[in-house]
C-alpha cells in the first residue's frame, strides 16, 4: 500500500472511530439508560435556589443589630398550572385579589410558559404556613425560602445601610447575581457586601405531576450547599448610638464619637434619621420614594457628607501649628480691643478681658489672638513667601486628616476642603494674596470645610497627642483576616510633635472648667473641649463642639454639629457632654437631668413651619 | 483538454448533503425556540427568522464562489490570508465585546466574527505553501513555516479571548499528517492530552510512580536497543516534569471557572447543570423521540444556548436515537465525501485544501456533539450547518464551496 494511501486510511479511521463512539454513547443514553427518560417524562426536575443567609451584624458589646427574617417567594411555571385550579381558595389563603391573581398569572404566562416566574414575593412565614398545606392542590407553583433584613433596635440606619434587589445593570455586569437577589446598596451592607452575602447554593428535586416532592434528584449529587455570609462585629455602641439619636431628635446635625486608642467609631448619628426596617420588606420601594422626597433629607448621611466650616473648634489646631513652628509659646499674649484690626479690616470678637495667654485664648475663644497666631505662622522670614509658608500650613492641617477623605468603611464619604496655595492662585490672579487676604482661615472660617467625621478625628489626634487611626466601623469579620481591615491598624502621625500638645490640652480642659463650655461641665470628670460657632450663609449659625475625656488616657473623642442652632455652647456642647457622661458613667448625674431634658425636648426643626409627620409606615 | 461544464462537473452529492443539513438545522432552531405559540417563519426578531436570511445570504455567496474562476483562489491564497490576519488584528483594536469575548466587528446592523473566516484563509494558505515544489514536511524548514501559518491566527484569536475558536486550528495537524508530517506529532498530541487528563485525575506521586514503572518495564523489555532506552528515559523525565507543570498551572494559574469546567469534563465533579440537562434532554428522546415540537426539556431554562451550541439536544430529544443516527450519518457522510473529493484531485493544492475543510468540520462536529453528550469539554463552538449564527453558516459555506469549485475544475486545470 502506498504511503499516502495509508495515511488517508488512518484519517478515515479516526473519523469512523469518533462516529462509533458517539453512536455508542447515544445508544446508551437514549435506549439502554432508562433513568433519563423517566426523569424527563414523569418527573420534572426542579432547581431550587438555596439563598445564603446574609451575615449578622453585632455591636461592640455583642448586641444584635441586624438579623434575618425568613420569608417565602412563590414561583410559578405556567405550563404546569392546572386548568381546574381553585382560584378562590388560592386567593383566600394568600389574601389576594382574584383580579390581581389573574393579571399576575397572565403576566407570567406571557413571559414564558416553560420558565419559572416570580409570582408573589416575600410572603411571611405565618401566611405561608397556611398556604403550604394546600400547595399540592396548585401544581406549577413552588416556593423558595429566603431571608430579609430586620433591625431590632430600629437605629443606626446611616451606619448599617440597607439591601435591595439587584437591577438589570448589576446582573449584566456580574457573574454572581441573578434577578431577585439582594445586594447591599448603602452603608456597611454595601462596603462589606462580599463578606456578608455568602454563596448561593442550589438543590435539584424531582416533582411529580401532583406537585409532590419526590426527593432529591440523583440523590443530591448535583446539589450545592448555600454558604452563609460572614458575621460582622462593629465598633458602634448601640446604647450610645440610640441615646445620640434621641438627643438629636427634632434637630438637624451629626454626632461622631471615636475611641481614640483604636479609631473605632462608637456612635455615628445623622439627624433626622429613621427606622431602617422601613427599607426592608415589601414596602421598601414606596418608603424609599417618600424618604427621598422629604425636604429634611433623612437619607443624607450628614456625618460623612456634610460640609461645615469648623469655626472656633479649629483654634486648638491653629495653636498647635504655632507651637510647632515656634511662632507661639504658651505664654504669648496678644491684645484684643475687641477684635482684630489691620489695614482697614476688622474681625470682631466676643467681650472678654483684653490681654490673654494661650490657655485663656482657648477658654474665651478669642478671634484676635488666632488672627495673630495665623499671620505669625504665614509671615515668617524663614519662608521665601506666603506661597511657601501657606503650603507648610496646609500640610500641617492635612496631617490631622482634614481636607481629604478619611477612608471610613461606609460609602459616599466626602473630603471637605482645606485650600492649598494653588487654590488661592486660581482664586486671586497673579499670586496677589497675602496672609491678611485669607486671615479668616485662622479662625476656622473662610473656604474651610470639614465633615463631622473629620472634626471628630481631629479631636482624636489631639486626645492622642499626635496620632490617630483611620476612623472605622468594623471590628472584625467573623474568622476572616480581611485585607479591608488592614488599613485601620496602622497609626497616622501628625506633623505636630507630642511635646507641643500639653498646653493646648490644658487650654481645652480649662475651656470646660471655666471657659465657654463651663455650662457643660460634668462633675467628677476631667473633660477637654472647644466650642465653635460657625457662620452659615443659609441661616442661623451652626452650633459646634469638639471634646474628649478623660483628659489623661482619653476613652472617647467626640464632635457634635447642630445646624442653625446658634452658639456652640448652646446645643453642641451640652449634647456632647451628655454623650460622654452616658458612655463613661452609664447614667446622667442628677444635677444634669434638667440639661438633658432641655436637650431632648428642644425642637429646632418645627419652629418655623407647622409640625409635619414623616409620612412613612413600616 | 476537456471543456468546462460547471453544472455537470459539480459534486452534487456534497451539495445535497449540505442542503439537507441546513434544512434540518433550521427546523431544529425553530423547535428550540418554540414556546407553545406559533411564531411566523419569517419573524425577523426570532433566531429561526434570522437564520433564513443567513441561509439565503450563504447560498448567494456560495453561488458567487462557484462563478469566480478557480485560479482566483490559488493565485490570491496568501493575499486572502494576509487580509484576514489584518482583520483579526483590527478586531483587537476596534472590536466589540460580546459575552466576554472581544471578537466581533460591528458594521452597522451586521456583526461579524473574523475568527470564522480565518478557517478558510488558513486552509488556502497551507494548501498554497505545501503545494509549492520545495515544501517537504520532513524538513524542519517546511514544518516551521506551516506551524507559523497556523499559529498566527491561533494567537490572535486567543488574544481576543475566544479559546474555543482558537483551538480549532489544532486540527490542521491532521492535514499536515496527511501531507507527510511524522506521525510522532499526532502521537505526541495524544500523549500530552492523555497525560494532562491523567495528571488532573490522579495524585501527582501515583502518576509519576506509574510513569516510571512503565518506563522501567519498557526499558527492560527493550534493553538490547540502546537508542530506544535513551528515548524512553528522556520521555519518562519529560512526562514527570510535564505532569508537575499541569498540576501547577491548574492549581495556580487557571481561573476558577476554567477549573470547574475541566473538573466537570474529567468527572471529578458531576456538578454541571448544563451538561446534565443536555444529557437528560437527549436521553429522554428514547428510540423515536417525542416528535417535532413536542420536546419538553429542550425549552429555555433546561438547556442553555439551545439554538447555538446545544442545538443537537433538540434533535436528540424530539427525534430520538433514530434522528440522532440520521443527523450523525449525514454529518459524517459529508466528512467522508469531502475526503473522497480531496483524494480524487490531481492537484496538490486542491487535495490539501480539501483535507483542511474535512479536518475543520471534523473538529467542530466532534467537540460540539461530544459536549452535548458529556464526552468533550463545554467549548462554545457551533455545529456546522446546524447551529444558529450568521458567521458560522457563512464561513462553513465558503469553506465548502471553494472546495466544490476547485473540484469542478479538477479535470480541466492542472495545477
Amino acid at each position: 500500500m502506498d504511503f499516502f494511501k495509508s495515511r488517508m486510511l488512518v484519517i478515515q479511521a479516526i473519523f469512523l472511530l469518533t462516529l462509533m463512539i458517539f453512536l455508542g454513547k447515544l445508544f446508551h443514553l437514549q435506549i439502554i439508560e432508562k433513568s433519563y427518560k423517566e426523569l424527563a417524562s414523569q418527573n420534572v426536575v426542579r432547581r431550587i435556589q438555596l439563598h445564603a443567609d446574609r451575615g449578622i451584624i453585632y455591636d461592640r458589646n455583642g448586641k444584635l443589630l441586624v438579623t434575618n427574617d425568613a420569608v417565602y417567594d412563590l414561583y410559578v411555571i405556567p405550563r404546569q398550572v392546572s386548568k381546574q385550579l381553585d382560584t378562590l381558595k388560592f386567593c383566600e389563603l394568600l389574601n389576594l385579589d382574584v383580579d390581581f391573581f389573574e393579571k399576575q398569572l397572565m403576566k407570567c404566562f406571557q413571559y414564558s410558559r416553560y420558565r419559572p416566574s416570580l409570582f408573589l414575593k416575600q410572603i411571611t412565614t405565618e401566611d405561608f404556613a397556611r398556604f403550604q398545606e394546600y400547595l399540592h392542590r396548585f401544581p406549577g407553583f413552588y416556593s423558595e425560602l429566603r431571608t430579609i433584613r430586620r433591625y431590632p433596635y430600629k437605629s443606626a440606619m446611616h451606619v448599617l445601610g440597607y439591601v435591595g434587589e439587584v437591577d438589570q445593570n448589576m446582573i449584566a455586569n456580574s457573574k454572581y447575581y441573578k434577578s431577585g437577589d439582594f445586594i447591599g446598596i448603602n452603608g456597611l451592607e454595601k462596603i462589606y457586601e462580599e463578606e456578608l452575602r455568602g454563596t448561593r447554593g442550589s438543590k435539584f428535586i424531582m416533582v411529580d405531576v401532583h406537585n409532590r416532592d419526590k426527593g432529591p434528584f440523583k440523590n443530591g449529587a448535583l446539589d450545592t450547599f448555600a454558604i452563609s455570609g460572614k458575621d460582622l462585629r462593629i465598633s458602634i455602641d448601640i446604647t450610645l448610638q440610640m441615646y445620640g439619636e434621641l438627643l438629636m431628635q427634632n434637630k438637624k446635625g451629626s454626632i461622631v464619637a471615636i475611641e481614640p486608642a483604636t479609631g473605632e467609631i462608637l456612635a455615628l448619628v445623622s439627624s433626622p434619621t429613621f427606622d431602617p426596617n422601613l427599607l426592608s420588606g415589601r414596602m421598601r420601594g414606596e418608603n424609599f420614594k417618600k424618604l427621598s422626597e422629604d425636604t429634611l433629607k433623612p437619607l443624607y448621611n450628614r456625618p460623612i457628607m456634610g460640609f461645615y466650616p469648623p469655626g472656633s473648634t479649629f483654634k486648638p489646631l491653629m495653636a498647635l501649628i504655632g507651637l510647632q513652628e515656634k511662632t507661639l509659646s504658651p505664654g504669648s499674649t496678644y491684645s484684643c480691643r475687641p477684635g482684630y484690626h489691620a489695614a482697614g479690616l476688622t474681625i470682631g470678637c466676643r467681650p472678654h478681658p483684653t490681654v490673654m495667654n494661650l490657655s485663656e485664648s482657648l477658654q474665651q475663644s478669642c478671634n484676635a489672638y488666632y488672627c495673630h497666631v495665623f499671620r505669625n505662622i504665614l509671615d515668617q522670614s524663614k519662608y521665601k513667601n506666603t506661597q511657601e509658608s501657606f503650603a507648610v500650613w496646609t500640610e500641617y492641617v492635612n496631617s490631622f486628616g482634614l481636607g481629604q477623605k478619611m477612608g471610613i468603611d461606609i460609602p459616599n464619604e466626602m473630603g471637605g476642603l482645606v485650600p492649598n496655595p494653588d487654590y488661592y492662585n486660581r482664586l486671586y490672579k497673579n499670586q496677589s494674596w497675602k496672609s491678611l487676604t485669607i486671615i479668616s482661615l485662622g479662625i476656622g472660617q473662610g473656604e474651610l470645610g470639614t465633615t463631622p467625621l473629620q472634626m471628630a478625628n481631629m479631636t482624636t489626634a489631639i486626645a492622642n497627642q499626635g496620632f490617630y487611626y483611620t476612623p472605622h466601623l468594623v471590628k472584625n469579620i467573623e474568622d476572616l483576616q480581611s485585607e479591608k481591615l488592614e488599613k485601620y491598624r496602622t497609626p497616622h502621625y501628625t506633623k505636630v510633635e507630642q511635646s507641643k500638645f500639653p498646653p493646648v490640652v490644658e487650654g481645652m480642659f480649662q475651656t470646660v472648667e471655666k471657659g465657654t463650655a463651663r455650662a457643660s461641665r460634668i462633675p467628677g470628670l476631667e473633660a477637654c473641649g472647644k466650642t465653635g460657632t460657625a457662620q452659615n450663609p443659609q441661616g442661623e449659625d451652626n452650633s459646634l463642639y469638639i471634646s474628649f475625656a478623660p483628659m489623661n488616657n482619653p476613652k472617647i473623642a467626640i464632635a457634635v454639629v447642630v445646624e442653625n442652632a446658634g452658639g456652640g455652647s448652646k446645643f453642641a456642647a451640652p449634647i456632647a457632654s451628655l454623650m460622654i457622661e452616658k458612655y463613661l458613667n452609664d447614667t446622667i448625674s442628677t444635677q444634669r437631668l434638667a440639661l438633658e431634658k432641655r436637650m431632648l425636648e428642644t425642637d429646632l426643626i418645627h419652629i418655623a413651619d407647622e409640625k409635619k409627620e414623616l409620612a412613612v409606615r413600616p | 483538454m476537456r471543456r468546462k461544464n460547471l453544472l455537470s462537473d459539480l459534486d452534487w452529492f456534497s451539495i445535497a448533503l449540505y442542503v439537507i443539513l441546513f434544512t434540518l438545522g433550521w427546523f431544529s432552531i425553530y423547535a428550540a425556540e418554540y414556546d407553545g405559540v406559533r411564531s411566523g417563519v419569517f419573524d425577523i426578531s426570532s433566531n429561526h427568522g434570522k437564520q433564513i436570511i443567513w441561509i439565503f445570504v450563504s447560498l448567494g455567496i456560495g453561488m458567487t464562489i462557484l462563478i469566480i474562476d478557480s485560479k482566483f483562489y490559488t493565485t490570491f491564497s496568501y493575499l486572502i490570508y494576509a487580509a484576514v490576519m489584518l482583520l483579526l488584528f483590527s478586531v483587537l483594536l476596534f472590536g466589540t465585546e460580546i459575552k466576554g469575548n472581544k471578537s466581533w466587528l460591528v458594521l452597522g446592523p451586521i456583526s461579524l466574527q473574523p475568527a470564522e473566516f480565518a478557517k478558510f484563509a488558513v486552509s488556502l494558505a497551507i494548501a498554497k505553501y505545501l503545494s509549492t515544489l520545495n515544501a517537504n514536511l520532513r524538513s524542519w524548514n517546511s514544518q516551521i513555516v506551516s506551524f507559523i501559518i497556523i499559529l498566527i491566527p491561533t494567537g490572535l484569536i486567543l488574544l481576543q479571548g475566544d479559546f474555543g475558536s482558537a483551538i480549532v486550528f489544532g486540527t490542521f495537524l491532521l492535514v499536515l499528517f496527511r501531507e507527510g508530517l511524522s506521525p510522532l506529532y499526532l502521537i505526541a498530541v495524544v500523549i500530552i492530552v492523555a497525560l494532562s487528563v491523567l495528571a488532573l485525575i490522579f495524585e501527582f506521586y501515583y502518576l509519576i510512580g506509574a510513569v516510571f514503572l512503565i518506563g522501567l518495564i519498557a526499558s527492560y523489555l527493550l534493553r538490547k536497543n540502546r537508542q530506544a532506552v535513551a528515548v524512553l528515559v528522556i520521555f519518562t523525565i519529560f512526562s514527570s516534569v510535564y505532569v508537575y507543570g499541569v498540576d501547577f498551572v491548574f492549581d495556580n494559574l487557571l481561573q476558577e471557572r476554567h477549573r470547574d469546567r475541566i473538573n466537570v469534563m474529567i468527572g471529578k465533579s458531576g456538578n454541571d447543570w448544563n451538561v446534565n440537562q443536555s444529557k437528560i434532554a437527549i436521553g429522554s428522546g428514547g428510540l423515536e423521540g417525542k416528535g417535532f415540537l413536542n420536546g419538553t426539556q429542550t425549552k429555555f431554562d433546561f438547556v442553555p444556548e439551545l439554538s447555538t451550541d446545544f442545538i443537537f439536544c433538540t434533535v436528540g430529544e424530539e427525534h430520538g436515537f433514530i434522528g440522532s443516527f440520521v443527523v450523525l450519518s449525514l454529518l459524517f457522510g459529508l466528512l467522508f465525501r469531502i475526503v473522497h473529493v480531496a483524494e480524487r484531485q490531481r492537484s496538490k493544492f486542491s487535495r490539501i485544501y480539501g483535507y483542511g475543510v474535512a479536518s475543520i468540520l471534523f473538529f467542530h462536529i466532534s467537540i460540539n456533539i461530544g459536549m452535548t453528550i458529556g464526552l468533550a469539554p463545554v467549548i462554545g463552538i457551533p455545529l456546522p450547518f446546524f447551529s444558529y449564527g450568521g458567521s458560522s453558516i457563512l464561513s462553513f459555506t465558503i469553506l465548502l464551496f471553494i472546495l466544490l469549485k476547485l473540484d469542478s475544475d479538477r479535470l480541466s486545470v492542472l495545477r
